[in-house]
């Protein structure tokens, strides 16, 4: 069993008027096994709570914790925090010309485990998983993300979930972008890496659909930087219904 | 990130062809009659289309360094290539040893400067290149026959042996409809102005890749020209790492219509080395299609690197699709790369053009991503290197000459300050 703690977080990047805080105090506890949904409207910090965990380089962290079965992730450099079993499935995938899928792969499996995959076992697994994912095998010898669609570039970090078995995954937006089948093909992703490896998530969007096939144990609302309310799946259904408005108004300036 | 570019656009009154009634021309019409008359002054020197090709050396003034075509070229370390005192002293040291592979279907020759072919193909269009053309004493003629695929790559070794500044020809004639993979390795010590001609037969396809893989104290300056017959294919590959100083000007000519080009490029410079590149693609003739992608990556103290892309679409043609791209990859800090693609279009009526430029360190973004992935920084930096100088080497199509390639680049970016 794994926690993973953020306590109080305050996050600031740089503009051109000066330093601006987006996230202002964001608690929240995820244990293993567990799918917490983050819901709220654009501009409201979701995506920055998401790069503040992975350690993006522009997001500034002011005050605050993340701990990971209680070691301070904020001290750890980008790679470490993935070794330690955290994956951010990006809502904008990064192409990297010249570097092959498969070669990519490898490395980071590597990297993540200290050793090299036996060739044999990981070759099937990959197989298999991109099998799993609906996705040609000639996906595996194109470059990282280079000229993939929206769906692929999708189910691409998804086949990276399934194949590094992070303690924890956020997933930023990952149902944007998708139609209808592919939603259901990664969602089934997600729900595979959570059964086989107890991971605890962190589902970010805006919309319900994803619900349907990813259930959420906690829903959270997420406006101007923080967590306004949280409850169980109806919440979700009643924001379906009601939209964030009435959060944004009690939000507002006094 | 700094990008540089620049875009020539021009529309003088010449190009204009009387009768002409496609809507392109008549574009044209429109906006030359609102123009000014083009100062003759002004107009010389700023298109390609005017650069002087000439034989005769006397045509190619001493150089001074004022010169477009020059401004970029440490002319004090050309090692006297550029015959810098006056036109007397031609170049007389021993020019590199040359061996091609013998095969089926591929003829060699050493022949006398008389040889008529010789010339048939190019036309030098700089000081140097005139120099090397009026010095060399024999030249070497490779040809291919017609109605062959010759299924072995011909591999030419040019291999030097001396700092005597030398001058050299090389022709390579390709027969109609044939197929071939040419490999040119440049190697060893020299002091060279050489002059390449590649006469490209109807229908023929050639996949020519020159690497300059020249010891350190090598100077080079090169010209490699190739004339494309009608409805013919070639790529041609250049990769750049070893030599003092290199500076090749890769030239295509369309003869006919119908025929496409692919030049690609890849330099590594090193502290020190300074490696230029300036292309030149001519599109003369209707149909053709060229496509044109350098990269270039830098390290150390003193590492420079220029890279000119010429593409000419002239106005008399149609249907022409042309792209050039150039990238620059600066590994450390001291290393300076120079960028200018002019793409200049002469005609409104052409099926596509375009072009791009940029000269930059490590994409952040790129990093992050790999780094996310768990892999260190160290590790992520070399991956993205790797993948960067990846792309023309996956353009070579010769699998050996792709994984010495690979070893090289290794080896480079092995040494790599992170």
């Amino acid at each position: 069993m794994s926690t993973l703690e953020i306590k109080d977080l305050h996050v600031s990047i740089e503009t051109d008027q000066g330093d601006k805080e987006i996230l202002k105090g964001v608690s929240l506890t995820i244990k293993s096994g567990e799918t917490h949904a983050l819901m709220g409207p654009n501009g409201s910090g979701k995506s920055t709570l998401a790069q503040a965990i992975a350690g993006h380089p522009s997001y500034t962290v002011t005050s605050g914790e993340i701990l990971l079965d209680g070691e301070d992730v904020l001290e750890m450099e980008v790679d470490e925090r993935a070794q330690a079993g955290l994956f951010l499935a990006m809502q904008y995938p990064v192409e990297v010309p010249g570097v092959s899928m498969s070669n990519f792969l490898r490395t980071a499996k590597t990297a993540l485990d200290g050793e090299a995959p036996a060739i044999r076992t990981w070759t099937k697994d990959v197989r298999t998983a991109m099998d799993n994912l609906e996705m040609e095998t000639a996906f595996a010898t194109r470059n990282v993300n280079e000229g993939f669609s929206g769906g692929e570039k999708k189910r691409a970090e998804i086949l990276q979930l399934e194949l590094f078995k992070p303690k924890f995954a956020i997933l930023d937006e990952t149902d944007s972008g998708l139609d209808i089948d592919a939603l259901r093909v990664v969602s089934a992703g997600v729900n595979r890496a959570q059964e086989n490896n107890d991971m605890g998530s962190m589902l970010i969007t805006h919309y319900t659909r994803i619900l349907r096939y990813i259930k959420p144990d906690f829903v959270h609302v997420f406006v101007d930087g923080k967590i306004v309310d949280s409850g169980d799946e109806e919440l979700a259904d009643r924001l379906e219904d009601e939209g964030y408005v009435n959060y944004e108004k009690t939000e507002a300036p006094a | 990130m700094a990008n540089t570019d620049a875009t020539t656009l021009d529309e003088g009154p010449d190009l204009l062809i009387p009768g002409m009634g496609e809507e392109g021309e008549k574009l044209v019409v429109q906006q030359a009659e609102t123009q000014p008359a083009e100062d003759e002054e002004t107009k010389f020197g700023t298109s390609r289309a005017d650069r002087k090709t000439s034989f005769d050396l006397a045509d190619f003034p001493v150089l001074t360094g004022e010169e477009e075509d020059w401004r970029f070229t440490p002319l004090h370390r050309l090692a006297n290539l550029h015959l810098p005192e006056g036109d007397d002293n031609l170049l007389t040291g021993a020019a590199p040893a040359v061996t091609v592979t013998d095969q089926d279907g591929v003829s060699i020759e050493t022949v006398g400067r008389d040889d008529q072919r010789l010339g048939s193909f190019m036309v030098p269009d700089d000081r140097t290149s005139a120099v090397a053309w009026n010095s060399f004493s024999e030249a070497t003629v490779v040809t291919i026959a017609d109605n062959v695929n010759i299924e072995e790559p011909v591999k030419i070794s040019v291999e030097g042996n001396s700092t005597d500044p030398a001058a050299q020809h090389i022709h390579v004639a390709i027969g109609a409809n044939s197929k071939v993979n040419l490999v040119v390795n440049q190697t060893g010590k020299a002091v060279v102005s050489q002059n390449m001609e590649f006469a490209i037969g109807e229908g023929a396809t050639a996949n020519v890749t020159s690497i300059q893989a020249w010891d350190d104290e090598t100077v080079h300056v090169g010209s490699q020209q190739a004339s494309l017959g009608k409805d013919s294919t070639f790529k041609h590959v250049v990769i750049t790492y070893g030599g003092s100083l290199v500076r090749l000007t890769p030239i295509t000519r369309f003869a006919g219509e119908g025929a496409t080009t692919n030049m690609y490029g890849l330099y590594f410079a090193d502290a020190g080395q300074h490696m230029e590149h300036r292309i030149f693609i001519d599109h003369s003739t209707n149909n053709c299609t060229s496509d044109a992608l350098y990269k270039g990556a830098l390290q150390g103290k003193g590492a420079r690197s220029v890279w000119v892309g010429d593409v000419l679409i002239r106005g008399n043609t149609s249907g022409t699709n042309s792209f050039e791209k150039n990238e620059n990859l600066l590994l450390s800090e001291g290393a300076q790369a120079d960028s200018i693609p002019n793409l200049e279009i002469e005609t409104g009526i052409i099926d596509s053009g375009g072009h791009a430029s940029s000269v930059g360190r490590f994409d952040e973004q790129q990093l992050f991503y790999l780094m996310a992935r768990g892999i260190p920084e160290p590790l992520a930096r070399k991956l993205i290197v790797r993948g960067f100088l990846n792309e023309i080497i996956q353009k070579i199509g010769i699998e050996d000459v792709e994984a010495a390639v690979t070893e090289v680049m290794e080896e480079e970016i092995a040494d790599l300050e992170l």
